[in-house]
């Protein structure tokens, strides 16, 4: 057995997403809703009327469906007036940024029950309409004016990675095909079809050495959590999943400023040292993970950010076939965000929605056998903001 | 060093005024020394406000690189065209576009110089963009 030192933050006692995917007719607040019933639907003895006493939401951008302020829509949508519903902003890791808040909430008894959660409704525009959106979480003035796109900013990083290690392509195509398998399991996935290496190989160049397949898609998407008290989870479920440690950093958001001598992402490093110390735990503890793929290159560089295995040997993790769904430490089970999809305000929610499932037993055909402790890794920009949660299933 | 009276302080748009006028500026904190690079008000390493303009010679090596293939509705029309990172003499870094022939003749450590080229632009930003060459 572990040697369980972390004492429990907070605990998940219900988890709820809606379908990722382009969701013609549908707005973030319906998608909400989506997520809102599944998460009533797996826990019949939340009253949300009387228990829930905030709502912590993560959103990226009122400009992908001109309308922001989400606190008080998703209150009045969600029948949760006049409870304080805040809203939290910090790119691709705004929900993680929720996460963070509800946890310090109520490891400092502000709150004893919350929602915690993250929309994103990206495909009201065209795909380079919301990549220059999702640009903004980059350097204006510095890097997107001399050219640089977000999906430029990682390949940036990818041929340093390429150049300093000996990754290949074909290294990064693996973790597409990978993360396309699990998808293909997971019923609320965006892309629910595998993808072969030949076929992620061929594919056109967005920003090389990154091809299309190397990237996220553009998707509509809903998350949620309700967080207790560690005290009182039993009295929602029989199962819940605590959070036993957390880490949260930011490094600079210019490319000009990435370190890449070693070629990490120096806030995910930080996020993880932080999250682990709290935990008690060390990366050998963690039986699975979810990761921020939004771009291949980052999943490889967060095997090494995490500690899952030393400095250049992520290749060898897929490979040897380390991370995948039979390996010693599967990665992206739920299809990541190549896969599931990555409505930006939501994947940090959707990521530990994925863990409490595995470590609930709900996780259906994807289901691993025997996991205690699961750690999800959100980043916002080019990892300039990072967040690191540990959680283990209730003993 | 290159104080004039219409300097406006240590920011972005001051910057980029410069680069219109040919020259590559940081700030340096007098007080600790340290080399400020994007400019900005305040020295982030020891918070003091009394900097000095210092032009750089504009002389670097590539870091890493990228082709951009998919870009915005703005830069689409110049794609491909390759961005690197370029890290000067000086020991500080920056973005800007390549324009060294093809795009495959880039190469991590290849010795780049500094230069500016005009945006045609009606309105903000209204800055020059910054474009790396093979060094001479």
């Amino acid at each position: 057995m572990l040697d369980l030192a972390g004492k429990p933050l907070a605990a998940i006692v219900s988890a709820g997403s809606s379908r990722f995917g382009r969701r013609e007719g549908l707005y973030w607040r319906e998608l909400f809703l989506e997520a809102f019933k599944d998460v009533l639907d797996r826990c019949p003895n939340l009253n949300p009327k009387k228990d829930v006493k905030a709502v912590f939401l993560g959103m990226m951008s009122e400009g992908f469906e001109k309308q922001g302020h989400p606190g008080p829509t998703i209150a009045s949508w969600a029948g949760l007036m006049p409870k304080a519903c805040i809203r939290t902003e910090s790119a691709c890791a705004s929900a993680g940024a929720a996460v963070r808040f509800a946890v310090a909430a109520i490891a400092a008894g502000f709150y004893d029950i919350v929602l915690v959660g993250g929309v994103e409704k990206m495909t009201n525009l065209s795909t380079a309409e919301a990549t220059e959106l999702i640009s903004t979480a980059s350097d204006f003035h510095f890097d997107q004016w001399n050219g640089l796109t977000f999906p430029g900013l990682f390949a940036l990083t990818a041929t340093a990675y390429m150049h300093k290690y000996g990754a290949t392509e074909e290294d990064l195509a693996r973790i597409a095909v990978k993360n396309r398998g699990n998808g293909a399991l997971n019923p609320k996935a965006h892309f629910q079809k595998p993808i072969t290496l030949e076929e992620a190989l061929n594919a056109r160049f967005i920003a090389w050495p990154l091809k299309l397949y190397d990237c996220c898609p553009i998707t509509d998407g809903a998350s949620l959590l309700v967080l207790t008290k560690p005290r009182i989870a039993r009295k929602f479920t029989d199962t819940p999943v605590y959070i036993i440690g957390q880490g949260y950093a930011c490094e600079s958001i210019l490319a000009s400023e990435k370190d890449y001598d070693a070629v990490r992402f120096v806030a995910n490093v930080e996020a993880s040292k932080e999250a682990y110390k709290m935990a008690g735990l060390k990366p050998r503890n963690i039986d699975f993970a979810e990761v921020h793929d939004c771009f291949t290159i980052a999943e490889l560089i967060a095997y090494e950010d995490l500690g899952f295995c030393e400095k250049g040997e992520g290749a060898k993790m897929i490979r040897e076939g380390t991370v995948e769904r039979e390996g010693k430490i599967p990665i992206n089970t739920s299809g990541g965000l190549i896969s599931r999809g990555h409505p930006v305000g939501a994947t940090g929610v959707c990521q530990l929605h994925e863990v409490y499932l595995q470590l609930t037993g709900q996780a259906g055909n994807r289901q691993l056998k025997g996991v205690k402790v699961g750690l999800t890794s959100n980043i916002g920009g080019i990892g300039a903001s990072a967040v690191v949660t540990i959680c283990r299933r209730g003993g | 060093m290159a104080e004039k009276p219409q300097v406006q302080g240590f920011t972005i748009d001051q910057f980029y005024r410069f680069c219109d006028e040919g020259k590559l500026m940081a700030a340096r904190c007098r007080k600790c020394r340290k080399l400020i690079m994007p400019p900005r008000p305040l020295c982030p390493n020891c918070y003091s406000d009394n900097l000095e303009w210092t032009q750089l010679r504009g002389e670097g090596k590539v870091v890493t690189y990228t082709i951009i293939h998919i870009s915005t509705s703005e830069l689409q029309p110049l794609t491909p065209y390759a961005v690197a990172v370029v890290k000067l003499e000086e020991g500080v870094s920056l973005t800007g576009m390549m324009r060294i022939g093809k795009p495959d003749e880039i190469k991590i450590g290849s010795k780049v110089s500094v230069s500016f080229e005009k945006v045609e632009r009606k309105k903000w930003p209204i800055r020059p963009r910054i474009v790396f060459k093979a060094a001479q």
